[in-house]
């Protein structure tokens, strides 16, 4: 049974997000007004540049603040890190730079709080509404796809996507080892393998408000790359843990 | 002709020992980790051998079926480097890792420690208000 009111953290890595930031906050802060959530908002400061570290001190949030730059995935990490610490009973990631608007936070919520999976992601392409993404994204969308379903048998529409709700037991896992560099990915087929219910719940999306996907062109591919592989190796860690 | 190899003999023995100082000269100044060190001093100690024994190169070239000595000793040594950037790799993904887990450490110590100064000042300005206030 969990609590009637389960203990909701909101982390939200921030990386020279100055120009979003404190909005993505408030409408964090405005929903919780509004649902009635015992939500806290945990803003990871991922050793910005700018005057991010400023804005997020003003802001009615709680935060961290990392005194070196370790990457989206390390920023995430460090959020699990201090749910886990801290006994939160739910974990969502949200985007500090706009693309996730806080009014969909409920449905990312829901399946966790009915208890119907251990990982809930809002995905953008369920009811292809919102903002799409490239297309030579959609493309890489869809090869992620296709190695999840050939790894763990299970069809993640939006494997990319960095909104998502976890409950305990996937903090704890998440407490240990989550990867660090473009973990989206690779952290589902992590807890796809771990045996936790994964499910995916339709979302829209903003296009981002400010700043730029640290996934460039020239990026794309050494992304490809860095993922498949750091899928494959998860996979022969795992499958091998198993079978122990 | 025959003075050629001295000279070649005495400037490589030269630069062994310089090697070999400039070595001993970042451990000193701790600039170079013992583990590593002993690595180079191991090098140089095989560059100082060569250098003496001036037939030594041939002779084990021979014996093992190398016609051409040199060849010998680019094979040793870009095995000898590709070895040692392996294992540099394996130290520097340690290394990663535990700045990782240090920096995460850092921030959420630091986290605790803003929490209860911040708790300790509304405490003291809460019993410092009311005597302001009075003025």
């Amino acid at each position: 049974m969990q609590p009637a009111k389960p203990n909701i953290l909101v982390i939200v890595p921030c990386f020279n997000e100055q120009g979003a930031i404190a909005s993505v906050v408030r409408d964090l802060v405005a929903v919780r007004q509004r649902e009635g959530y015992q939500l806290d908002v945990l803003v990871v400061n991922d050793c910005s540049t700018d005057k991010s570290m400023d804005i997020i001190r003003t802001l009615p949030c709680l935060y961290l603040n990392l005194p070196v730059n370790l990457g989206i995935g390390g920023a995430m990490h460090s959020g699990y890190r201090y749910a886990y610490l801290h006994g939160y009973d739910i974990a969502v990631q949200v985007d500090g730079d706009g693309q996730h608007p806080a009014d969909e936070l409920p449905t990312v919520l829901e399946p966790i709080l009915k208890q119907e999976a251990d990982i809930s992601i809002g995905s953008r392409f369920i009811n292809r509404e919102g903002f799409q993404s490239s297309f030579s994204r959609r493309v890489g969308i869809k090869y992620f796809r296709w190695l999840n379903q050939l790894l763990i048998g299970k069809t993640i529409h939006d494997s990319t996507s960095g909104f998502r709700a976890f409950n305990q037991r996937t903090i704890a896992i998440a407490n240990n080892y989550y990867p660090d560099e473009y973990p989206e990915p690779e952290s589902i087929v992590q807890f796809g393998l771990q045996g936790l219910r994964i499910k995916e719940v339709p979302v829209r999306m903003r296009h981002r408000q400010e700043g730029v996907s640290s996934i460039n062109t020239s990026r794309a591919f050494y992304y490809m790359l860095k993922v498949s592989l750091g899928i494959l190796f998860m996979y022969f860690r795992l499958v091998n843990k198993r079978a122990d | 002709m025959a003075t050629l190899p001295i000279t070649i003999q005495v400037i490589s023995l030269l630069v062994a020992f310089l090697v070999m100082l400039f070595i001993g000269r970042l451990i000193v100044r701790g600039k170079l980790r013992e583990e590593y060190a002993i690595l180079w001093i191991v090098c140089t100690i095989i560059l100082i051998v060569f250098s003496v024994w001036r037939r030594g190169l041939e002779q084990i070239a021979l014996t093992l079926g190398v016609f051409y000595p040199p060849s010998l000793v680019f094979l040793a040594a870009i095995f000898a480097v590709l070895v040692f950037l392996v294992h540099l790799s394996v130290v520097v993904s340690r290394l990663q890792s535990q700045i990782k887990t240090l920096s995460q450490e850092v921030a959420l110590l630091r986290h605790e420690l803003e929490s209860r100064t911040a708790v300790k000042e509304a405490s003291t300005s809460q019993i410092a208000e009311p005597a302001a206030t009075s003025e």
